[in-house]
C-alpha cells in the first residue's frame, strides 16, 4: 500500500535518492526502502534500520556535511536530529528536494 | 515494615544512545555499582543497589542503549531479552525506567510504544530537562503522561535533579501497576511506520517546539566536520592524545617502577636468598608491577576517550575516519583503539568498547597488537644499535631511523592487511552499515568523567590483573625451575624449563636463523616484549650494570649474523610476545577462543616473516 502512495508523490518535483544530494540541499523524505543492490543487508532489514533511526516518510532532510574522500559518508539533519551514514545506505531513501537550492 | 516493603525491587534503564542514560545510572547508584559480563556474551552488565524513599532495596540495571527492541547487535539482544525477561539467569525487571533526551522526543516515543506492548510497568524519565527549558521547549507533561499511559519524571542527571522523584514513582508504579500481557512482537516496517506516525501525533499534541533551538552544534560541526579543517583538527587532537599517553604517563610509570623496585629491594634485604624471596620479588612483585605499570597509560587514554564520548565528538571522529578505515574493512570507530595501541595494545584493546558491532570489534582487537607498541622499542633499539650502521642514506636520512620507521610501517601495513583479509574472506557477509546519530555537543560533566574513569581502572586492576598475574607467575616458574646443578657453568636459566623449552623449540627456530640463546629469550619474553632484552643479557652473561645495553649490543653484533638480527626484528613485528595482551583479550572477549586465534595467527605471521627475511638476507650474503 505504501509503495502506491510513494509512486503518486514521485510524479511531482525533483525526486532523487538521498545519495545524490550535495551539501545544503533540503527536502522531504517521500520513500524509504528502495534498494536492491545493497548486497550486505537485505532490503527489508535496511529499511527497518533506517526507519528506526528516524528516516521516515514526511521527515525533513538537509544534507549538512560530507566526507573529504569521495564526499562520503554524509551527515544529514533528519527533523531535529543529526545522523551520519554512507551514501550506499542513503541510496535507499528518496527525497523530494526543494527547488532553487 | 511488612514483607512486601522489604522485598527487593528490580528496575532496568532503557533508552536511546546519547539520552544520558548512563549519567542517570551513575547519579542514581554512585560508586556502588558492580560491573560484570552477561553470561556467555561480551556485553557489560552494570548493576547498582540503592534504597528507595519507601525504604525498599532497589537494584538498578543499566541496559545498553538502543533505538528499538528489535535487536541487531549483541548489546541490543541483551536489552531486548532483559526487558522481556528472557535473559538467562535474570528475572524480568519489576519496573522499566525509560530514559529520554527531553530535547528529542520523537524517536524515544516510538521506543516507548514498543515498551508498552511488553506490558512491564514503566516510568518515563525526561532527562536533560534543563537543556529543554533553556531552549524554551514546552512539554505538556500531564497530557504526554496520559498519551503513553505511564508516569513521567523530569530529571537532570548531571545535577542530580529529579532523582528522588524518579525513585518515588518507581516505588509507586511497583506498588500499584500490575504487569500486563506481553503482546510485543518484532515490528515489521509497516509497524515501524505506524508507530512513527503515532509518535509524531503525540509530539505534535504535547510539545511546543523550542523557541531558542540549539544552534551551537551546527556551528561547531561547521568547523569540526569541515572536510579539510575537520580532519586536521582530528589529527591534532590525536597527536595530543598520543603525546599524552606516551609522555605524561612516563613520570607516573617511572614512579610505579621505582616503587616496586624499592619494594623488591626491601624484601631482598629482609628475606634470605631462596625460593620464597625469588617468588615474592621476581614472580609476585614483578607480576603485579607489570600490571600496575600500565595503569597511568590506561587512565590517560580513557580520560581522553571518555571526554570525547561525553562531549559528542567521538561520533564525529568516526565520521571523519570512516572512509579511510573502511578501505581496510574496519569501522570508523576503530581508529582510536588502533592509535592507542602504538602506546600499548592493552588500553587499545580495552578501548574497542566504543565499537558496537561484535565483528567490527573483534577484528579491531585481533589487529591491535600488530601496531608497534612502546614495549617493542627497547628490542628494536638494541638490535638496530648492534647491526644497522649509523650512517646516512640519500644524503640526510639516518639509516637507523629509516629501519625504525620501516618497522613501524610494517606494523601499520600488516594490521590493515590482516583486517582487510579477515573482513573480505572470513566475515565477508557481515560488514555493518555505518549509520549513527551525531549527538548534540555537551560540556562533559567532570564528576561523571571521573566516575567512569574510576570504574575503568577498577575493572582493569581486578579482572585483567586476575588473568595477568597467574600468567606472570607461570613465566617466573618456567624460568626458575628446576635449579641449575651444583657447579653449573652456564647461566641458571639454561637449566630451567624455559631453557629446556628454548632448546626444544630450537630445531623449529633454526630455519629462521635463531640460535638457542634467542629461543630461550622468547619464553620469559612472553611476560613482556622488553623482558627479552634482559634475558639476552642474562644468557650472554652480560652484567646488569650501567651500559649493559651497549655491551650487549656489541656482543650481539659479534655473535649474530645480520640475517639473524633482521629475522629477529621481523619476528618481533608480528609475534604475540606479550601474555598481558592475551590476558586482556581473554577478559574482553570472555573466553580463550579469541586469544588462541590471536596467538596462533600472530606466531604464524611472525615465523613466516622471519623465515622470508632470514632467507632473503642470507641470499644477499648477509648470513
Amino acid at each position: 500500500m505504501h509503495n502506491g502512495a510513494a509512486t503518486t508523490e514521485t510524479l511531482a518535483g525533483d525526486v532523487r535518492p538521498l545519495s545524490t544530494a550535495r551539501p545544503g540541499e533540503r527536502g522531504v523524505i517521500v520513500h524509504v526502502g528502495d534498494h536492491d543492490e545493497h548486497g550486505v543487508l537485505n532490503a527489508d532489514e535496511l529499511e527497518r534500520r533506517l526507519l528506526e533511526l528516524g528516516f521516515v516518510e514526511g521527515a525533513a532532510i538537509e544534507l549538512l556535511h560530507e566526507g573529504m574522500i569521495g564526499g562520503d559518508p554524509i551527515a544529514v539533519r533528519v527533523d531535529d536530529m543529526r545522523v551520519a551514514l554512507r551514501r550506499r545506505e542513503a541510496h535507499a531513501i528518496s527525497i523530494r528536494f526543494e527547488s532553487g537550492n | 515494615m511488612t514483607d512486601v516493603t522489604l522485598s527487593p525491587l528490580r528496575a532496568a534503564l532503557v533508552g536511546n544512545p546519547n539520552s544520558g542514560k548512563t549519567a542517570l545510572f551513575n547519579a542514581l547508584t554512585g560508586a556502588r555499582q558492580k560491573v560484570a559480563n552477561y553470561a556467555g556474551v561480551t556485553v557489560e552488565r552494570k548493576e547498582g543497589l540503592l534504597t528507595t524513599p519507601a525504604g525498599r532495596t532497589l537494584s538498578v540495571l543499566d541496559l545498553p542503549g538502543t533505538y528499538s527492541l528489535r535487536a541487531r547487535s549483541p548489546d541490543e539482544v541483551v536489552t531486548r531479552d532483559a526487558v522481556l525477561g528472557r535473559l538467562q539467569g535474570e528475572t524480568a525487571p519489576d519496573v522499566v525506567v525509560c530514559v529520554a533526551d527531553a530535547t528529542n522526543l520523537r524517536l524515544i516515543l516510538r521506543l516507548v510504544l514498543e515498551l508498552k506492548q511488553v506490558g512491564r510497568p514503566f516510568v518515563l524519565a525526561l532527562n536533560m530537562f534543563d537543556i529543554a527549558q533553556r531552549q524554551g521547549l514546552q512539554i505538556d507533561i500531564e497530557r504526554l503522561s496520559k498519551e503513553i499511559g505511564a508516569p513521567i519524571v523530569t530529571t537532570v542527571a548531571t545535577r542530580k535533579r529529579g532523582l528522588e522523584d524518579l525513585l518515588r514513582q518507581v516505588d509507586a508504579v511497583a506498588q500499584t501497576v500490575a504487569p500486563g500481557e506481553n503482546v510485543w512482537r518484532e515490528p515489521t516496517s509497516a509497524d515501524l511506520r505506524h508507530a512513527h506516525a503515532e509518535a509524531r501525533r503525540i509530539v505534535k499534541a504535547c510539545v511546543k517546539p523550542a523557541e531558542r533551538p540549539d544552534t551551537i552544534t551546527g556551528r561547531i560541526d561547521g568547523v569540526l566536520l569541515h572536510p579539510a579543517a575537520g580532519l586536521a583538527i582530528l589529527l591534532g587532537l590525536l597527536f595530543l592524545m598520543f603525546q599524552a599517553v606516551f609522555t605524561w604517563a612516563t613520570p607516573a610509570m617511572d614512579g610505579i617502577e621505582a616503587g616496586f623496585a624499592a619494594l623488591s629491594e626491601l624484601i631482598n634485604g629482609v628475606l634470605p636468598d631462596g625460593l620464597i624471596q625469588s617468588l615474592l620479588v621476581d614472580g609476585l612483585i614483578g607480576g603485579v608491577g607489570s600490571v600496575v605499570v600500565f595503569l597511568p597509560q590506561i587512565l590517560i587514554l580513557f580520560f581522553f576517550i571518555i571526554m570525547l564520548e561525553d562531549s559528542g565528538y567521538m561520533a564525529r571522529a568516526a565520521f571523519l575516519m570512516d572512509k579511510i578505515m573502511g578501505g581496510a574493512g574496519l569501522h570508523g570507530r576503530a581508529f582510536i583503539p588502533l592509535l592507542s595501541s602504538f602506546a600499548c595494545a592493552i588500553p587499545g584493546i580495552m578501548s574497542t568498547r566504543v565499537i558496537d558491532n561484535k565483528q567490527d570489534r573483534l577484528t579491531t582487537i585481533l589487529v591491535a597488537p600488530l601496531m608497534t607498541c612502546s614495549a617493542r622499542i627497547p628490542v628494536y633499539t638494541l638490535i638496530i644499535a648492534a647491526f644497522i650502521p649509523n650512517t646516512t642514506v640519500w644524503g640526510f636520512v639516518s639509516l637507523q631511523g629509516l629501519v625504525m620507521f620501516g618497522l613501524y610501517a610494517a606494523g601499520i601495513v600488516s594490521a590493515l592487511t590482516v583486517s582487510f583479509v579477515i573482513r573480505r574472506i572470513f566475515w565477508r557477509g557481515s560488514v555493518e552499515p555505518f549509520m549513527m546519530e551525531l549527538p548534540t555537543y555537551k560540556a562533559p560533566d567532570i564528576k561523571n568523567v571521573l566516575m567512569n574513569l574510576w570504574i575503568r581502572a577498577r575493572i582493569f586492576m581486578s579482572r585483567a590483573g586476575r588473568i595477568i598475574l597467574p600468567l606472570m607467575i607461570l613465566v617466573w616458574a618456567l624460568s626458575t625451575f628446576p635449579y641449575p646443578p651444583e657447579g653449573a657453568t652456564e647461566p641458571a636459566i639454561d637449566y630451567s624449563f624455559a631453557g629446556m623449552i628454548g632448546h626444544f623449540i630450537q630445531p623449529v627456530m633454526e630455519p629462521i636463523g635463531f640460535n638457542w640463546q634467542m629461543s630461550i629469550a622468547l619464553i620469559p619474553g612472553m611476560a613482556a616484549r622488553e623482558v627479552a632484552v634482559a634475558v639476552l643479557g642474562t644468557v650472554y652473561a652480560v652484567s646488569e650494570a650501567d651500559g649493559a645495553t651497549d655491551a650487549l649490543a656489541s656482543l650481539l653484533s659479534s655473535q649474530w649474523s645480520i640475517a639473524t638480527a633482521l629475522s629477529f626484528l621481523a619476528w618481533y613485528v608480528f609475534a604475540p610476545q606479550c601474555a598481558p595482551t592475551l590476558g586482556v583479550v581473554k577478559r574482553e572477549t570472555n573466553g580463550w577462543l579469541w586469544p588462541s586465534v590471536m596467538f596462533f595467527y600472530m606466531v604464524g605471521l611472525a615465523y613466516l616473516a622471519a623465515f622470508v627475511t632470514f632467507r632473503a638476507a642470507s641470499a644477499f650474503g648477509l648470513g
